[in-house]
């Protein structure tokens, strides 16, 4: 893996992470309800383990196919699905919906879960994966690579994971104790946009590095 | 299209909302009661500093003619915060208007020309009885994933059950029936929510046929309108409780539950009681795992001669203060009670919601009182305040005057006029001269083009439009 290819693994980690409707606006909402800061700090892994579990999906599917694939098939193949996926969330206005406001942690966890999974989250990774930089080591498709492939996958998930865990608690924690919520009549940007767009440029890079 | 930022009228809490700036527009619901004329959206201009201030300075006609226009609400407000279905960059711009009598419901568009709104979309009565098999649609409320509207009737006008139907909040189509499992729930009116709790409230009037042609006597006497509350389980659309305030208390209304999230109560009105003609208001709360409902104000009736009283209460020699709409403030602290049969409009303190203290009184009109305003004071008023709505900062409360076509004509039979007022409402002075008649503000009569004024919303969103996610 490059350095470039880990800063952006970091850098949408932390993007995922800043996004109110990624989760910490929940954990913030939940820690308000009760007036705890412990439910604030208690709900984060929750939320990052339900978008670990949807961005490694992702991840693990694309480095293991990866090992039997041309990568040049399958990053153009990505490249179509994230245009087309960006296109969508940029189009579509349905809102989603799974919970209510009491809930326990593991439906936290899942809602985080499929809150990533129909934002894209993990298929925004897709040009770090089929980077030339993430290729697992060696060059025989047998068992042996398709094990080091999962240990990319596995790999990538965990730093990205971990950048959107960190900003997104950093946020929780700095909206509960000091900022207070009316920050986000003034600092919640449309980043469903701006998200639709990371995943028509993420494809559209794809595709341009591909052919 | 969707806003870059959330749009400036959401606000996270309660405590935010009451910083909002005040209003500058008011929309109201007025109807032609001969079904003569189309009903209206009337736009009032609610701008102290304004040249046109209390004037109506738009009107937006219907197109169709006796759709009796009554209550209405926003497309979106401060529930799109709500962090499961969070979507803050939608717009609170459409109102949505029910007809009650119709079953029509319009999707008006405020944004391009607040003064003149303009009709965007027409729901017609078979979609909402084709796809949510309800009727007669009361009261709508923006939910995080939809718009809630309730309704009186079945389908076509089928006497019950009445419901909740989900509305989708971008295309306004009618999605379905909100009720998986209603219970022994048969009578709707009004449904509201905790929402941080997951929890909806809902309250019963009567059916289409109950109530369409007046107060039926047999059965108010009879104690055959509703008398009840519903809990359900907002998430599972399941009835989870029936809290019974006996079947004395007929027609349970306006339900106005504590907008501080954390809090679990609320308010709610309940016309007459068939035993002395008292109107009351009851709080219902938490009581352990269930609910439970107390009466908290009892509104006694007035003793009047039976020669001066319409024939529908001459016999019991009393005027019903008929408590037919209540709102609470923002904050939580003031509880406005409608008394609309004696002509008064009172406050109380509801710090402690179990202990309301009474802070203020206001009489304007009454079926005996006929109390006129200080800015016509040769005018007698008929109709008394009824429909209330609250600025979200607390400080202006607009009434109107009319409650419903076929009521408004039996106890107001010779004529319940059309007349709107506002009153000023002040925190610090908690005695009579803390709630007062704004005397610049009047519109009446002509104003209204024949028409009867109903419910008020206000521009921005107003005491009984939003709810909050967060304390």
């Amino acid at each position: 893996m490059t350095d470039g290819s880990l800063a952006a693994l970091v850098a949408l980690g932390a993007f995922h992470g800043l996004n109110p409707a990624m989760g910490w606006l929940f954990a913030v909402a939940r820690g308000l309800q009760e007036r705890s800061r412990a439910l604030v700090l208690q709900s984060l892994p929750a939320i990052a383990a339900g978008h670990a579990a949807s961005v490694g999906t992702v991840a693990v599917l694309v480095a293991l196919t990866r090992s039997v694939v041309a990568t040049r098939i399958l990053a153009a193949a990505g490249g179509v699905l994230l245009v087309g996926f960006g296109l969508w969330r940029l189009l579509s206005s349905r809102h989603f919906r799974w919970v209510g406001m009491r809930i326990s942690l593991w439906q936290l966890a899942g809602w985080s879960f499929l809150m990533s999974s129909v934002h894209g989250a993990g298929l925004m990774l897709l040009p770090v994966l089929t980077s030339p930089g993430t290729a697992p080591a060696g060059h025989d498709h047998g068992l042996s690579s398709s094990g080091s492939a999962l240990t990319t996958g596995f790999f990538v998930t965990a730093v990205h994971t971990l950048a959107m865990f960190a900003v997104a608690g950093a946020v929780a924690v700095a909206v509960y104790e000091i900022v207070g919520l009316a920050v986000l009549r003034r600092a919640w940007f449309n980043l469903d946009r701006l998200w639709a767009a990371a995943l028509i440029g993420a494809g559209t890079f794809t595709l341009l590095t591909a052919v | 299209m969707a806003l870059w930022k959330p749009d400036p009228t959401f606000y996270a809490s309660p405590r935010d909302a009451v910083s909002a700036p005040p209003e500058k527009l008011a929309y109201v619901a007025a109807f032609d009661r001969a079904a003569e004329k189309p009903d209206a959206i009337a736009v009032l201009d609610v701008d102290p500093d304004s040249g046109s201030y209390g004037d109506v300075v738009g009107w937006t006609e219907l197109p169709y003619l006796g759709d009796e226009l009554h209550h209405f609400g926003w497309n979106a407000c401060s529930s799109a915060l709500c962090p499961y279905a969070p979507h803050p960059h939608v717009e609170r711009r459409y109102l949505i208007v029910p007809g009650l009598r119709s079953s029509r419901v319009y999707v008006i568009d405020t944004k391009d020309d607040p003064v003149t709104p303009k009709i965007v979309k027409i729901l017609e009565p078979d979609e909402l009885a084709k796809r949510a098999g309800y009727s007669r649609p009361h009261t709508v409320h923006c939910g995080p994933e939809g718009l809630y509207l309730t309704a009186l009737g079945g389908a076509n006008g089928e006497d019950g059950p009445g419901g909740i139907a989900l509305l989708d909040h971008t295309s306004f189509d009618v999605l379905g029936r909100w009720e998986v499992d209603r219970g022994p729930q048969y009578f709707a009116y009004d449904a509201w929510w905790h929402i941080a709790h997951d929890v909806l409230v809902t309250s019963e009037w009567g059916t289409p046929s109950m109530i369409e042609d007046g107060v039926v006597g047999e059965l108010l006497l009879g104690r055959k309108y509703g008398h009840a509350l519903h809990f359900w389980d907002l998430r599972k659309r399941r009835h989870v409780q029936t809290v019974d305030l006996g079947d004395e208390h007929q027609m349970v209304l306006e339900l106005r539950p504590a907008h501080d999230p954390t809090k679990q109560y609320g308010f709610v009105g309940v016309v007459v009681s068939v035993e002395d003609l008292s109107a009351s208001v009851w709080v219902w709360h938490r009581d352990g795992d269930a609910w439970a409902a107390k009466k908290v104000i009892s509104i006694p009736a007035e003793p009047a001669d039976a020669a001066s009283l319409p024939p529908v209460i001459a016999p019991f020699g009393a005027v019903p203060p008929l408590v037919t709409d209540i709102d609470l403030s923002v904050d939580d602290q003031w509880l406005y009670v409608s008394c609309w049969g004696t002509g008064e409009l009172r406050r109380y303190d509801v710090s402690d919601p179990f202990h309301p203290v009474e802070a203020g009184s206001v009489r304007l009109g009454g079926i005996t009182g006929r109390v006129p305003h200080p800015a016509a004071p040769d005018l007698p008023l008929a109709g008394g305040p009824q429909m209330v709505e609250v600025s979200r900062d607390g400080r202006r409360v607009y009434v109107t005057n009319s409650l419903y076509g076929a009521w408004d004509d039996q106890f107001y039979p010779d004529g319940v006029g059309a007349w709107m007022a506002k009153l000023d409402s002040s925190a610090d002075d908690r005695g009579p001269g803390g709630f007062t008649l704004d005397e610049r503000f009047f519109p009446n009569g002509d104003a209204f083009r024949g028409r009867r004024p109903h419910q008020t919303r206000l521009q921005g969103g107003d005491a009984s439009s939003d709810s909050y996610c967060y304390p």
